[in-house]
């Protein structure tokens, strides 16, 4: 019954072009992001070396400066309070949202719904949804001229746009998303049982949701931080949008190097970027073990 | 069995409708002030209501070559998403097996999410610009004279954007095949069907309807990527990159204008996206089971 078709093919055949693109566009390219952090340069060529200058020159009077921070040492520190910031934030209103969702509304069809409409702006303009804020947080946005009217303030306020708060109120716009979708499919899958157990022993709602519902929920909880972790420490838009490109991010040092054509300091930059991005999921992967939990 | 709603609903519902308000609020903003008089600016009030900017936006007027990059995005994100779609439900008829190296494929995918897209954006860079070099220094006479580079939208963007929607695809997939009840399959095989012809008419109309989410996530990741195509898109910009670039230096609700028409082109995929779900479940509910008709 041996037809020719990719449907007897083996299983690493049917694999075989996905791997392709992942081995060509992602494997290898990440070594040649290793390999070049090593390299030398002048102003005009890359030069096969292998040197510690970019990574030397990255890290450039840190010891000097301590008690005080360098500039790399700063914009890290910087980046991890958005991340930080970002993550609690999304965690708090996905968590609510994902809860509403899971056990307050009664039919698939209507949490399906929800939920969908929650998904929608996801695969909209991520750029778009960021300039949409400036009608609203510009200096004579509606929110100023809102709040002039109501007399709580003579002066519009500065801090609104091209600031730290616009930066995080876009991201938390932006990737909410990532937690509400996998906190909602970890609740879905609790059994509503177990909620009618701890009531009738006697839980009080918040007992309930900290020992049954959030132990349960951990998987989502978790594979959502991930997702808003590692898209803040690497992001360099949504910084660069929202800051009014005025505020310095992990992301955004590998951008500037590049717009300089510098590449290996380019490329320690993200060696370095992505040495704290594993060791943040490291420190998760301690929390809660998650091949266990997919 | 507790009776009626309890009042933390009500809480929770306004916090629901506020989320609402908050994720589809600023879009509505802008889609109002696209439709600004020629006198409005990037607030409000309204000066007027006209299709001034629209105009303009079409007419190309001030803006680089807006219609070419256009043109460009929707055949690229076409393009990718019939790759994405392709390749994911290739890989997850694998996943069903056993491989050599299943579990590395499946850490490389999810890596390819985890790892920061500026640092994948770079790789790539650096492999084109380093073949580049190779190729013009090493390369055969009539290859390396004339050569400029081998970035482009359809080499290393393209492989840039696969990098960030396989991943999506692929746990899709797993979705699928988790709830995909094998016995159906069996029992096509029972009754003589060859591989081809169970994928034909058996699976393939069964999953159909979640293949479309594939595409539709394909289709959307790859229209709206910045991050992975920044570095690696080569001398022609895809739409989201220019658009990016004129929010320093536009200042006329032409951006708007822009906005709103991105966001239109997304949200007719999406409706087709959804309308075709949805035509498909309902085929498959009416064609699905022949329970109670007799023999045929």
């Amino acid at each position: 019954m041996k037809t020719k078709d990719p449907f007897t093919l083996p299983a690493w055949a049917q694999v075989g072009p996905f791997a392709f693109v992942f081995g060509l566009f992602f494997i290898i390219p990440l070594a040649f992001v290793v390999m070049v952090s090593f390299w030398d340069y002048t102003e005009y060529s890359l030069v096969p070396d292998f040197t510690l200058r970019s990574y030397v020159e990255t890290f450039e009077g840190c010891y000097d400066q301590l008690p005080g921070l360098c500039t790399i040492l700063k914009t890290y520190v910087s980046t991890v309070k958005f991340c930080f910031l970002v993550w609690l934030f999304t965690l708090l209103i996905g968590f609510t949202i994902a809860y509403f969702l899971a056990f307050h509304v009664q039919s698939v069809t209507m949490q399906m719904t929800l939920a969908l409409i929650s998904t929608i702006p996801f695969w909209t303009s991520n750029v778009i949804r960021m300039i949409s804020w400036i009608p609203l947080l510009g200096r004579n946005g509606l929110v100023n001229q809102g709040l002039i009217k109501l007399g709580v303030i003579k002066e519009p306020l500065e801090w609104l746009l091209y600031s730290d708060f616009a930066v995080v109120l876009a991201f938390v716009h932006l990737f909410t998303f990532f937690m509400v979708i996998p906190i909602f499919n970890s609740m879905a899958r609790i059994d509503k049982r177990l909620i009618e157990a701890a009531y009738d022993a006697g839980a009080t709602g918040w007992q309930t949701l900290w020992t049954v519902i959030i132990p349960l929920a951990k998987p989502g909880i978790v594979i959502g931080s991930i997702f808003v972790i590692t898209i803040v420490m690497g992001d360099f838009v949504t910084v660069g949008v929202m800051g009014g490109q005025q505020i310095a991010s992990a992301g955004k040092i590998i951008e500037t190097r590049l717009g300089a054509l510098q590449f290996p300091p380019a490329a320690a930059n993200a060696v370095i970027l992505l040495a704290v991005v594993l060791l943040i999921i490291t420190a998760m992967n301690r929390v809660v073990d998650i091949r266990k939990e997919l | 069995m507790r009776e009626g709603r309890p009042g933390s609903f009500y809480w929770l519902l306004a916090f629901f409708c506020a989320f609402l308000l908050f994720l589809y609020g600023p879009m509505i903003t802008i889609f109002v002030l696209s439709f600004q008089g020629p006198e409005g600016g990037l607030t409000f009030p309204l000066r007027g209501l006209s299709l001034h900017w629209f105009e303009k936006l079409w007419n190309g007027g001030g803006i680089v070559d807006i219609k070419g990059a256009f043109v460009r995005s929707v055949f690229m994100s076409l393009t990718v998403m019939a790759a994405t779609v392709v390749l994911s439900v290739l890989a997850g008829l694998a996943f069903r097996k056993r491989f050599r190296g299943q579990a590395l494929v499946f850490y490389v995918t999810v890596a390819s999410l985890i790892v920061p897209s500026i640092v994948t954006s770079l790789g790539i860079a650096l492999q084109f610009r380093l073949f580049d070099d190779f190729i013009k220094t090493y390369g055969p006479e009539w290859l390396s004279e004339g050569y400029t580079t081998a970035m482009g939208l359809y080499t290393s963007g393209m492989g840039a954007h696969l990098t960030w929607t396989l991943p999506f695809g692929l746990l899709i997939m797993f979705a699928i095949f988790n709830r995909f009840d094998t016995r159906l399959e069996e029992a096509a095989r029972d009754l003589g069907a060859t591989p081809w012809q169970t994928f034909r008419f058996v699976i393939l109309p069964i999953i159909l309807p979640s293949l479309v989410g594939v595409g539709l996530f394909g289709f959307t990741l790859s229209w709206d990527e910045i991050a992975r195509s920044s570095q690696s898109i080569g001398e022609k910009n895809t739409l989201p990159l220019e658009l990016q670039a004129l929010t320093t230096t536009v200042t006329t609700p032409e951006i708007y204008a822009l906005g709103t028409v991105t966001t239109g082109v997304s949200f007719v995929v999406i409706g087709v996206a959804l309308a075709s779900i949805l035509t498909l479940r309902a085929r498959q509910a009416r064609k699905g089971s022949d329970a109670g008709k007799g023999l045929v």
